[in-house]
């Protein structure tokens, strides 16, 4: 049994140093009524079903976890197992969460949901959800994110969302954020924010960790069933680390089990060039949009432009968690490029038949280059937290 | 007792109310904000608000993110910030409040900072975000100091909140007029009174009413129930409109006048 109760925050959301909640007053008390009812359909049987229905019978879960022969026989090291979260309703792990959360607002009897989004998988989430249950949904998204994802835009306009612009900053998932909170701040009476990753103030960090844990708990299963035994490594990509952490965190306390987290080095080594916060003279511990964590910022604590071609990890900050687990030595932090993850993106549709979404790619590259490295008899798993047909037209651009 | 403290002391004493005026620093460069702080001293500021600018203002409406994105096109910096003030404070004793977001102060430096901002003559610090929960590490070393540290209060705060609040305030109190970001409205609704009375239940350190006062109207109603209004955006937005006009710092000092009852 995996133990769950480990790794949990003390009660103000703090991870150790990282965490807490550092938002204006206006924000203190909502974010506070949230932690409570978040607590108390947590440990709500009632909560859990309905939940736990809408994930099989609406979402499709359990997803599968899936032995890649070819791609294997390709690394020529470990069995690599793909968690197909990619096949979820939606194409990504983000509908976990989303269907969550919905819920809760349901309970707390918010009629009005807002969300940011980055590729637009979040986005396209919540659009979905909110058609599901009636809700009024606006979505936020950067106008660099609109450009390059502009199917998922089309989605949630098609799924009855109303998708605003965001012009400010770099017009990327950072400042879709900023948006929503200034949203959030401004009709918090009536308003849910559903916010799509582990990031951001107490109790977001725990709460979408906890929703996207389904993810770790089924791989858990499926791998001791399939295989008699845990995985010697998982491997994930990490934007504000949700499909990450999801996958990692029923497996913390197993000792033996190692878990490398993949972010995106982008185009170069430079602050500006990438966004990983976990990259020697890269990130540094800051404040940013209501958590403590590693943070990508200048020495004036302004914080930096980031870039990677996948619009999922192109922020410039980390859930706090992965913070933690990160100083803690329990998770290993490394980074693939835009052409590392272009190349996977490639490999994976032609040797499988899977064509992962640009992030997802980022997880794919490292596990190739991991699996090499390691005995026939070992096992991994990598997270394919999304499908790429989103990604399509960015690729083609691109080459 | 505090330069704050008695500045509202004396206020009381006479019976009267304050006028704070809030500017971004560096916008649009720090020999100007020297000059607006003492111009906006001479125009009848009871105390200023010195924003300190962040790439990511989250509780910000879009003047002051633009005020924010002018100053840091050229760099502005915490150190800067301060030297601004030190250089103000040859020419005036008006109290200055340091307004920001918490990641600058904390990269720059929590000793530091205290040290710093007691040399160069600040008087409080006001950190938009970093509620009291969260300032325990921050709060003794700002006390220590004898600078007042300063926080918010929202309509949204229940009663318990706003009690713990005042016990870790000093200085005084900024009541958030409305649940919002930074920026105009065309009335300051009834939110704000009702806010400050419960603000007084719990607390006699002067309350100060800001977001959304843009007019001499707005801070006459605010002068009814509340110790102080403060205007932010509609002195930034006038800073904005005359940004490249040489008599700037005049211009701003006229408006900031006609923002003040008789």
């Amino acid at each position: 049994m995996a133990n769950e109760s480990l790794n949990q925050p003390d009660e103000r959301g703090h991870w150790g140093a990282y965490g807490g909640r550092f938002v204006p007053e206006t924000l203190m008390a909502p974010l506070e009524e949230l932690n409570e009812a978040y607590e108390v359909a947590r440990d709500d049987a009632t909560f859990q079903a309905e939940f736990n229905q809408l994930l099989r019978d609406y979402s499709g879960r359990p997803t599968p976890l899936y032995f890649t022969a070819r791609l294997t026989e390709q690394a020529g090291g470990a069995r690599i197992y793909l968690k197909r979260e990619d096949l979820s309703h939606t194409g990504s792990h983000k509908i976990n969460n989303a269907l969550g959360q919905v819920l809760l607002a349901r309970r707390m009897g918010k009629q009005r949901i807002i969300a940011e989004t980055g590729a637009g998988q979040h986005g396209v989430a919540t659009a979905t959800v909110c058609a599901l249950f009636g809700l009024k949904c606006v979505v936020y998204m950067g106008a660099e994110d609109m450009r390059r994802q502009q199917l998922n835009v089309f989605r949630m306009r098609l799924l009855g969302a109303e998708v605003r612009e965001v012009d400010a900053g770099a017009r990327t998932l950072k400042d879709a954020i900023n948006e929503a909170l200034r949203d959030w701040v401004t009709n918090v009476a009536d308003t849910y924010y559903l916010l799509g990753s582990a990031l951001g103030p107490h109790p977001y960090p725990r709460m979408v960790r906890d929703f996207q844990s389904v993810i770790g708990r089924e791989a858990r299963a499926q791998i001791l069933e399939r295989e008699g035994r845990l995985p010697d490594v998982l491997i994930a990509c990490v934007g504000g680390g949700s499909n990450s952490i999801g996958l990692f965190h029923p497996f913390l306390a197993d000792e033996n089990v190692r878990m490398i987290g993949v972010e995106a080095g982008g185009r170069g080594a430079e602050l500006g060039e990438h966004a990983a916060r976990f990259n020697p003279g890269g990130g540094r511990p800051g404040v940013l949009q209501g958590t403590m964590s590693y943070v990508l910022q200048d020495e004036r604590g302004q914080i930096a432009a980031t870039h990677s071609v996948s619009a999922g990890l192109d922020y410039p900050s980390i859930g706090p968690e992965h913070a933690f687990l990160h100083d803690a030595g329990r998770v290993q932090y490394v980074s693939a490029s835009d052409a590392d993850a272009l190349a996977a993106f490639h490999t994976l549709s032609e040797l499988e038949g899977i064509i992962p979404a640009l992030e997802s790619a980022h997880a794919v590259a490292y596990a190739l280059r991991v699996a090499r490295e390691l005995a026939q008899d070992q096992i991994m798993i990598v997270n394919l937290s999304g499908r790429g047909d989103k990604d399509v037209q960015t690729v083609a651009d691109m080459e | 007792m505090s330069r704050i403290a008695e500045t509202f002391a004396r206020l009381r004493r006479a019976g009267r109310r304050g006028f704070i005026p809030f500017i971004t620093a560096g916008d649009p460069d720090l020999e100007t904000t020297r000059a607006l702080i003492v111009e906006l001293a001479h125009a009848g500021a009871t105390l200023i608000e010195l924003g300190i600018p962040f790439s990511d203002p989250m509780a910000d409406g879009p003047v002051i993110q633009r005020a924010s994105e002018r100053a840091l096109k050229h760099g502005v910096s915490v150190a800067d910030v301060l030297a601004v003030v030190a250089d103000a404070r040859r020419e005036t004793d008006v109290p200055v409040v340091l307004f920001s977001y918490y990641n600058p102060l904390l990269q720059f430096g929590h000793e530091r900072l205290c040290t710093e901002s007691q040399r160069v003559g600040v008087d409080g610090l006001l950190v938009t975000d970093l509620a009291p929960e969260e300032a325990g590490e921050f709060a003794p070393l700002v006390k220590q100091h004898g600078l007042d540290l300063i926080f918010l209060v929202a309509p949204t705060s229940t009663d318990a909140r706003l009690q713990m609040i005042a016990e870790r305030a000093s200085g005084f109190i900024y009541a958030v007029s409305r649940a919002g970001i930074t920026g105009q409205q065309t009335e300051v609704n009834a939110a704000a009174e009702r806010l400050v009375r419960r603000v007084r239940a719990v607390t006699d350190l002067p309350v100060a009413v800001g977001f959304g006062i843009s007019t001499r109207a707005q801070v006459a109603e605010v002068w009814r129930y509340a110790d102080a209004a403060v205007v932010g955006s509609a002195i930034v937005a006038e800073i904005e409109r005359h940004v490249n006009a040489p008599d700037l710092v005049a211009r701003i000092g006229a408006f900031a006048r006609s923002l003040v009852p008789e």
